[in-house]
């Protein structure tokens, strides 16, 4: 019986995004912790890039959520993880949304599309009238 | 609340940025700068984020409304100090900031405008 | 059907130093681990050995289940690790393992000389787990040789991506091989890195030496054209056969306004405009 390399959590934070100042709050905290744990400087401007588009969706469409980071390990591999949270009007259509250029309310053209590009791994959950979930796992690189 | 700092050089306004510009901040860059546009008939417009180490869709978006601005109102914007990392992520988010100068430091954009306000000089002739 | 008191459990208590001595002299003889000597081979043969003695103690059947199997299978692991990573062959790597077995089968054979019924079971069940540590020393092994060639697939990318600084504000860089995402990940950061480092305004990419230029290719060549863009600085693309031109215009690429020449050298000329920059023949400067 061969045995998959399981992942372990680690320290795992909750930052709410509910406003302008906890979306900055939210940001630094995700370039203190991918500076800290010595992640490369564009793999982590990527990162916390993406983490600054996350946030400002669930913000600013899901109506305010929250944002969990967790350090991961996986087969001496470190990594981080974000997930974000919020209660809002959900997404019709993830594909659609996906795509550059599509934009619902004028600013989300480039959001989840382009965060998707700048992770190594990206899941995205939603169901509209109930909310979005979207997670994204940065890996250290050897 | 903090305020970013626009400083009048010959026909040209310096914008360093420092900060995180979050949504009221841009705004108020907004407003401040067409206010000084306005009053000093400047004709140049240096936006320096050498400061900057993340620069989100966001952000992008207000830097392209201040150069439209700049635009409408005569002025011509350089936009400098951009770190290699940002620029990969911006491409990789689909940001080329196509509509915006760009130049590698403060003193290559002075270069730039100069040159380009000469252009203007010379074509308004 | 492990019998604590009888069995391998108590050949192993019993016998330990006399089964490491001939376990050791066996891989001696069949091609220890490469650039190891004896002592160092007999350091790790102890290790496994106790390890391993120290298992058996507690369960020993075919399901090798428990925390003490787990060290056993982990100590090996590493150990198969590397020897891959110092350039150990399988063969040399799986001896480790596969060598104990005849110092275990003839301590059996002593033993149980008068019963041959329960020699065959306990042979059996000893070539049984032996076997199953076998294959962890493979799984162990790939996963080491697997992470040397990613090791050097990642400095072939490095050394593969020159730039060069043609002249004052000028960079190049010649691309060889085919361009996928990561590679233009590679190219981008040493493009970007070389045009603050030589305050460059103009980069050229030549692209004589890539294959094939599809939209893929393409979009890649696009987005290090526009992330040097973003640092001041125009790009020229170079190098482009006439068989690329076909498949750029066959395939609706959109290079935009991107300037784009066949040779290196016309890259060049055009560069050396942009900078405000002329060549002149030597001899007229003696008038």
């Amino acid at each position: 019986m061969s045995r998959r390399a399981s992942i372990n959590e680690l320290k795992s934070v909750v930052y709410p995004v509910r406003s302008a100042e906890q979306l900055s709050l939210a940001r630094r905290a995700v370039l203190e912790w991918a500076t800290r744990l010595e992640f490369s400087l564009v793999d982590r401007t990527k990162f916390v890039t993406a983490a600054s588009e996350l946030a400002r969706n669930a913000w600013v469409h899901g109506k305010g959520g929250e944002m969990t980071m967790t350090q991961l390990e996986r087969d001496g591999l470190t990594g981080l993880r974000l997930v974000f949270a919020d209660h809002g009007p959900g997404i019709e259509n993830i594909g659609l949304a996906l795509t550059d250029g599509f934009s619902s309310a004028g600013s989300m053209g480039k959001g989840l599309g382009g965060a998707k590009r700048l992770v190594n791994e990206f899941d995205i959950r939603s169901e509209p009238g109930r909310g979005t979930n979207v997670t994204v796992i940065q890996w250290k690189r050897r | 609340m903090d305020q970013i700092p626009i400083l009048k050089l010959g026909n040209v306004l310096l914008v360093t940025i420092q900060v995180e510009l979050h949504d009221q901040l841009a705004m108020t860059l907004q407003d401040d700068l067409t206010h000084k546009l306005s009053k000093t008939q400047a004709r140049g417009v240096l936006i320096d984020i050498s400061a900057l180490e993340i620069v989100d869709s966001f952000i992008g978006r207000s830097l392209a409304h201040i150069a439209g601005i700049a635009r409408v109102m005569d002025a011509t914007t350089v936009l400098v100090g951009m770190r290699p990392a940002v620029a990969i992520t911006l491409v990789e988010l689909g940001m080329s900031l196509t509509g915006i100068r760009t130049a590698l430091n403060v003193e290559k954009g002075m270069q730039l405008l100069r040159e380009s306000m000469d252009e203007q000089e010379s074509f308004h002739q | 059907m492990a019998q604590k008191d009888t069995g391998m459990a108590a050949i192993l208590k019993g016998n330990e130093t006399a089964i490491l001595r001939e376990w050791v002299k066996q891989q001696m003889v069949h091609g220890g681990a490469r650039g190891q000597g004896e002592a160092e081979t007999e350091t790790q043969s102890r290790e496994f050995l106790n390890t391993f003695s120290s298992a058996v103690q507690h369960s020993y059947d075919e399901d090798l289940s428990g925390e003490r199997w787990d060290d056993v299978r982990s100590t090996l692991g590493a150990l198969s690790k590397e020897r891959a990573i110092s350039g150990s062959s399988p063969s040399q790597t799986a001896t480790f393992v596969f060598s104990l077995k005849k110092p275990l089968f003839d301590a059996l054979r002593r033993t149980y000389s008068d019963d041959a019924r329960r020699l065959n079971e306990e042979t059996w069940l000893a070539s049984s787990v032996i076997d199953k540590l076998g294959l962890v020393t493979m799984e162990a092994y790939q996963k080491g040789r697997e992470q040397v060639i990613s090791r050097q697939q990642q400095e072939l990318l490095d050394l593969s991506t020159p730039v060069i600084k043609l002249w004052d504000g000028i960079v190049a860089v010649p691309l060889i091989g085919t361009l996928d995402s990561e590679r233009t990940q590679v190219v981008m950061e040493s493009l970007l890195e070389a045009i603050v480092d030589n305050e460059a305004t103009v980069a050229i990419i030549d692209i004589t030496g890539v294959p094939t230029v599809d939209t893929l290719v393409a979009q890649h060549l696009l987005k290090a054209v526009a992330a040097a863009r973003l640092m001041g600085a125009d790009c020229i693309i170079s190098g482009i056969r006439p068989q690329i031109a076909q498949t750029i215009v066959h395939l609706g690429v959109d290079l935009g306004d991107v300037i784009t020449k066949a040779t290196l050298a016309d890259a060049l000329r055009i560069a050396l405009a942009k900078r405000e920059l002329t060549v002149i023949a030597a001899s007229r400067r003696a008038a």
